[in-house]
């Protein structure tokens, strides 16, 4: 059984008004335990509309949504508690703090899982620690932190809920490239060590090619569903579709079109630099 | 020729902060030329890019547009005219609930002319690719279309500068190469002055001068060529290079010779053909 499965999910917004809107058309999806699923696709192809329905912020119009094989809309009950198991980080989550004091914000989720007070500074320090904020800043107010700092103390704050499955849409926008590595770094190492799932939804293709798979949307589908090698290989449907591709893809695909003979679905620089050394090796040799 | 704006040895702190975000910053840029300023977060570049049209004055030094002191009251609105902003958020840009209605904003508030404002929006709209747009409703755009009728918006004020801070954060890659495309073509074809913020290495590839910012002040200043190609220097400030530079190091060190200054992939891919052929 699949740990999130969609079946056959349809959101239409305003339904019925001139402004309707099929955001989510027909989609079925099922994500195993333990993944890092890449989601991507440009503004608009129904990426928000759909993680929003895996913690039951939205209801589909058709279709169902399952955690574990049961239905999360089913009760109130059930509703809650895929709030709990399924922890949502929306894009800019610094501008949601609200609490007087850091701790005060990343404790808000355990609190209402009614925990005791040791498990909740249990889980705030832990949460804290993944993503790398210091204890220091804990009594502060949450608007005195810097800008990366914030974005750590909003992820933490659903780290604390301690989720099983973490939707992040977008975590490392507007952050310089260290600061985008060691927060990518950080989210990995948490879904180690908690044997998670991650589904992250981005449009950078240098995150993506780290997911161990990769679900394209476009238009409200499903259009490629695949190893981060399997869905760079079709460039141009990704480029139609107005994505990008890594930039080892494109550099490979220029020299294929040169007449390179690369191998097929290179997307790291890695690969990349390993298989134009081949070619030199093979070239230099004498034959 | 006179720079368009002067930078001498500004400094900036902001109230309880422990350290200055600009710290003895000198800096001339030349009318028609594409600055890109890089730097980690935190590093001041936008609080540099606030003292280019007076949002921020310094608190020691001097900045000059078009020989105009930004802390002269009495030159805010010239300034404002000369150095048009755009911001990372398009949502927090949009005022009027029709695409040329939003353009019109600016020039109106400025008191001109009603037919020269028609001929302002129209000419701005079409800059930046959405002319065919302009009776859409802007909240209904995608992030691209949107950020380029801001861009629109500060054209209509007929600006010789252009700043844009960190313009593309927010969007798709398309909607990103959409805006990239309409500020070089603003740069090369209008030669208005660009100065653009950015954390994409790759948008910095095509500027005429590359600044990298750290703790407030300049600690790289040269050609993209220059800057990209020092790589230990950027990674010890929190950036990276482009893709295609990393792969040319790799290769390079494992005993081929490529330039160092292919910057874009079709230029690498050319590079690497040539040494393999």
């Amino acid at each position: 059984m699949s740990l999130i499965e969609l079946r056959d999910l349809t959101h239409v917004y305003s339904q019925g008004t001139p402004f309707e809107k099929t955001a989510i058309d027909s989609l079925s999806l099922a994500i195993e335990a333990g993944q890092t699923v890449g989601l991507i696709g440009h503004t608009g192809s129904g990426k928000s509309t759909l993680i929003s329905h895996l913690n039951a912020l939205l209801k589909p119009t058709s279709g169902t949504v399952l955690l574990d094989g049961d239905d999360i809309f089913a009760s109130k009950a059930s509703i809650r508690a895929a709030r709990f198991r399924v922890g949502v980080v929306f894009q800019y989550p610094e501008y949601q703090l609200f609490e007087e004091t850091v701790f005060a914000d990343i404790a808000y989720g355990p609190k209402n899982l009614k925990l005791d007070g040791p498990e909740i500074d249990r889980r705030v320090r832990e949460a804290a620690a993944f993503v790398g904020l210091d204890a220091g800043v804990f009594d502060r107010s949450p608007l005195e932190l810097s800008g990366g700092q914030k974005r750590r103390a909003a992820i933490a704050g659903v780290l604390a809920m301690e989720p099983d499955v973490l939707v992040l849409d977008e975590p490392t926008a507007g952050l310089d490239p260290a600061g985008r590595e060691d927060l990518l770094g950080r989210l990995f190492r948490w879904r180690q060590v908690r044997d998670a799932t991650i589904l992250l939804v981005t449009h950078d293709m240098s995150i993506a090619n780290r997911c161990d798979r990769l679900v394209v949307m476009s238009e409200g589908r499903i259009v490629l569903d695949g190893t981060p090698e399997a869905v760079f290989s079709h460039g141009e449907q990704l480029l139609s579709i107005g994505l990008d591709l890594p930039a080892a893809a494109h550099i490979a695909g220029l020299l294929r079109e040169q007449g390179l003979d690369l191998p097929a679905g290179i997307y790291t620089l890695d690969r990349l630099a390993e298989a134009i050394l081949a070619l030199r090796g093979k070239e230099a040799s004498p034959c | 020729m006179d720079p368009v704006i002067r930078i001498k040895n500004i400094s900036y702190t902001y109230p309880d902060a422990d350290r200055p975000a600009l710290d003895g910053v000198s800096l001339d840029i030349m009318p028609g030329a594409f600055t890109a300023v890089l730097g980690s977060n935190g590093s001041g570049k936008s609080t540099l890019a606030k003292h280019l049209n007076a949002i921020l004055v310094p608190q020691s030094g001097k900045v000059f547009v078009d020989g105009m002191d930004t802390i002269d009251e009495g030159n805010l609105l010239a300034i404002r005219r000369r150095v048009g902003m755009v911001f990372q958020n398009p949502d927090n840009q949009i005022v009027a609930n029709v695409v040329e209605d939003d353009v019109a904003f600016a020039p109106e508030n400025l008191g001109v002319e009603p037919k020269e404002i028609r001929r302002r929006v129209d000419a701005a709209l079409k800059q930046v690719g959405m002319y065919d747009f302009r009776l859409h409703a802007p909240h209904l755009l995608s992030g691209g279309q949107k950020q380029r009728v801001a861009i629109a918006g500060v054209l209509a004020m007929d600006p010789e500068v252009l700043v844009l801070d960190e313009p593309t954060a927010m969007l798709d890659p398309r909607g990103r190469r959409e805006v990239l495309d309409a500020v070089e073509a603003l740069c090369r074809e209008r030669g208005i002055t660009v100065v653009l913020i950015t954390h994409h290495m790759d948008e910095a590839v095509g500027a005429d001068r590359v600044l990298v910012l750290d703790r407030g002040r300049i600690a790289l200043d040269g050609t993209p060529q220059q800057i990209f190609s020092q790589t230990a220097a950027l990674q010890a400030l929190r950036l990276t290079v482009p893709d295609t530079v990393a792969l040319t190091v790799r290769l390079n060190a494992a005993g081929m010779a490529l330039p160092t200054d292919a910057l874009t992939p079709a230029e690498c891919a050319a590079a690497i053909w040539e040494a393999l052929r």
